[in-house]
């Protein structure tokens, strides 16, 4: 009853005092990298650009369900400028450089790419623009340094191996050996990194034979494969994607590489469907999260988020859409806790004197030190269900992840067999560094 | 015995490639000293004219088989369009121009190049899986593979026999080696220079086309696939000698080779492997394996 009074209070005093105060503020800016040429384009860029388009079109309109359905950040519309990610990372910093110096916008949402985010993170820093990463699985972004403006709304790749793992040996504990297939940069080495540590722990007595790194885009497998088949694995872990993911399977199945061997595909979910036909069933594939392809849910958040995508493009709501979904949602919730903060602060100093410049004040928008502090450690919820900043000093999201077998019926990949790992069971708790965690204190337990 | 079976067979494929798009870079430059960035967006036009025609003609339910026709054809297509056109509406207006603007030209070519796919094609990746595996399988010591490959061998043959043969023993060929000696001398003899020009850059684009064509069915089609090649095709080339077939030849099978090993044996210097060959041979020969003692000009 007392807030309800202050609310009325506060509003009166601003209808009096300020009435500037509630005329249209003009629109927030959100520079949005993803990307929009390359192989990382049609199944994760192009979808991510649609996607963050169409939230934020119905975010502009107040249509999006509860705890989101306030019009546009505090009534604040939004307005996006589109980057194209690809290109390389001193490019990246270049463009990042354009955005804020030029498109003047006040916060960045983007990046798929663990090398870009790597390289943005610290150029952010210097020009104090709140960036969202929005989806790199590389564990270093806050593992290896501090960032105060930079978050990320994503899990970190961690996860995938640790889940995978434990995924692995419970449908499959007679497994004697495996090898790798990655690409070769952050992500991937990373990828394969982790999976190493962690088996060395649930399963010391699995040998780990062989490990290729491969170049982004580099269509060639034949040596690779010749070297998996003269191997004999009985499992092969890839963090492959995309364009190198389809070229892999394609030359693979061809020369009858998975007839004796599983596989394990730690990043396998994001637009399985594409891969039908060339992915073999029994294949082991990580959702990265828990988007919708492999465990749905029917929230009002996730029907929304379903139902606009397919408005905006006909298609589907993919893994790279849940990836925006959670970023921008963040925000718009860290921006809005930021605004409510100062409101709520501001009915007790209201005092007759200085209630005019108070509450400028307090119906001013936050700042970008205001947004932050209400970004920390924030938990939220998501169409894909409540994501937590609890790592990274409370700027690394968690959330758990599940993996499956897939299996194709009548041309379309099934996935079955469906095991959900929550956060705690496959993140390393607080600041901790994966690695260590995994060493050290990662749970022995029998699968 | 089967790892060195494998790497045997792994450099001959990886060599055929490397070969088949080497072998149109060496051309040109032998011919007109031009080093041609642009080679790369040629190899990529000739992987999605290739996958749009041949797609086309899978959808439209007629023969399999005729894909590969309807691959070769676009090849050609690419070669006989887009060689003319760059030869004659921008190359000859900088015929003269030190190398070095001639690289910066073509470059810049490139990058419009690469556009223009994106314009044409958009960025989402195109797919002809289905000729890869369209002729079968053989498998020797428990190692299967797509008799494609040795398509893509066969090719590589066809196009090293081709060329020297015509080089070698017909007159156009005798008349292009002596525009390659010097083209102000083969001029002074009456030869129209700038005719032999054409052909070469229209041969030299259809061959990087043609390693496109035969890499699609392989590959995810997708914008940049240029620039990757390019950079591998520069080096064998730099490796065998600018301008020498041969050389070329020679160079595609050492990379190839050693590809294949460094992937089976220590595969964490994969990456390395093509960069490895290419500053050995350059230390000992700086100017490739095949360069030719230079006249000099008093």
């Amino acid at each position: 009853m007392k807030r309800l009074v202050n609310t009325f209070v506060l509003i009166t005093m601003i209808l009096i005092f300020c009435p500037k105060c509630l005329s249209e503020e003009p629109p927030l800016r959100i520079g949005f990298v993803s990307f929009l040429s390359g192989p990382a384009s049609s199944d994760y860029g192009i979808p991510a650009r649609n996607a963050a388009m169409a939230i934020v079109s119905s975010l502009n309109a107040g249509a999006a369900p509860n705890p989101h359905n306030m019009r546009g950040f505090s009534g604040r519309q939004i307005e996006l400028v589109f980057i194209d990610e690809a290109g390389g990372t001193t490019k990246q910093v270049t463009e990042f450089n354009q955005l804020v110096l030029r498109h003047k916008v006040d916060f960045v949402i983007g990046y798929l790419s663990s090398a870009n985010c790597l390289a943005i993170a610290p150029a952010a820093e210097r020009l104090k623009v709140l960036t969202i990463l929005m989806d790199c699985g590389s564990a270093q972004v806050f593992e290896e340094n501090n960032y105060k403006y930079v978050f990320r709304t994503r899990s970190h790749a961690t996860m995938d191996a640790i889940a995978g793992a434990k995924y692995l040996l419970k449908i499959f504990p007679e497994i004697e050996n495996f090898s790798g297939i990655n690409p070769n940069y952050a992500y991937g080495q990373e990828s394969w990194r982790d999976w190493n540590a962690v088996m060395k722990v649930l399963a010391p007595k699995v040998e780990s034979q062989s490990s290729h790194m491969t170049k982004l885009g580099t269509g060639h497998f034949n040596s690779e494969i010749s070297s998996l088949l003269t191997k004999k694995s009985q499992l092969i872990h890839s963090s492959l994607w995309g364009g190198d993911l389809k070229a892999f399977l394609i030359q693979a199945k061809a020369r009858g590489l998975f007839k004796s061997t599983r596989l394990l595909l730690v990043a396998g979910e994001p637009n399985l469907q594409k891969l039908s036909g060339f992915i073999p069933d029994g294949t082991i594939v990580g959702a990265r999260g828990m988007s919708s392809g492999m465990l749905d849910n029917q929230s009002d958040l996730n029907m929304w988020l379903k139902s606009i995508f397919k408005k905006e493009t006909g298609e589907t709501a993919s893994y790279p859409v849940y990836s925006v979904a959670n970023a921008i949602l963040g925000l718009k919730k860290a921006y809005e806790k930021a605004r409510l903060s100062k409101l709520q602060k501001a009915v007790p100093m209201a005092d007759v004197a200085g209630v005019q410049e108070g509450m400028k004040e307090a119906y001013s928008p936050p700042n970008t030190q205001q947004i932050i502090e209400s970004f920390e450690n924030l938990s939220y919820e998501t169409p894909n269900g409540k994501v937590s900043m609890i790592q990274g000093n409370g700027h690394q999201a968690v959330h758990g992840t599940s993996y499956g077998v897939t299996r194709t019926l009548e041309g379309k990949v099934n996935i079955e067999n469906i095991l959900f790992f929550p956060a705690k069971e496959v993140q390393p708790p607080g600041n901790t560094k994966s690695l260590d965690w995994i060493r050290n204190r990662l749970p022995t337990r029998n699968p | 015995m089967i790892s060195f079976l494998a790497i045997l067979i792994d450099g001959l494929i990886y060599s055929s490639w490397l070969f088949i798009i080497a072998a149109g870079l060496t051309l040109i430059y032998g011919v007109m000293k031009i080093l041609n960035i642009a080679h790369g967006s040629l190899y990529a036009l000739g992987a999605y004219t290739a996958a749009s025609l041949s797609g086309l003609w899978l959808s439209m339910g007629f023969a399999p088989i005729g894909s590969f026709v309807i691959m070769l054809l676009s090849a050609i297509l690419v070669g006989i369009i887009l060689g003319p056109i760059i030869e004659r509406g921008l190359l000859r207006f900088m015929y003269g121009r030190d190398e070095i603007v001639l690289v910066l030209v073509t470059y810049a070519l490139f990058l419009i190049l690469e556009d223009v796919i994106k314009l044409i094609w958009g960025v989402n990746p195109y797919y002809l899986y289905q000729p890869y595996a369209l002729l079968g399988s053989f498998e020797i010591l428990g190692l299967t593979y797509p008799n494609y490959n040795f398509l893509l061998l066969g090719s590589a043959v066809f196009t090293g026999l081709s060329l020297t043969w015509f080089l070698q023993k017909t007159q156009q060929g005798k008349i292009l080696i002596a525009v390659i000696h010097d083209s102000e001398i083969a001029a002074a003899q009456g030869i129209n220079v700038e005719k032999f020009y054409l052909i070469t850059f229209t041969l030299g684009a259809t061959l990087a086309a043609l390693g496109g064509v035969l890499t699609a069915p392989m590959i995810s089609v997708q914008p940049g696939i240029g620039a990757e090649t390019i950079v591998l095709a520069f080096a064998v080339v730099v490796v065998g000698g600018l301008g020498s077939l041969p050389g070329a030849a020679l160079a595609a099978l050492v990379i190839g080779l050693v590809r294949a090993g460094t992937v089976h044996i220590i595969p964490e210097l994969d990456l390395f492997s093509v960069y490895l060959v290419m500053a050995t041979v350059l230390i000992f020969r700086p100017k490739g394996l095949f360069s030719s003692q230079e006249e000099r000009k008093i």
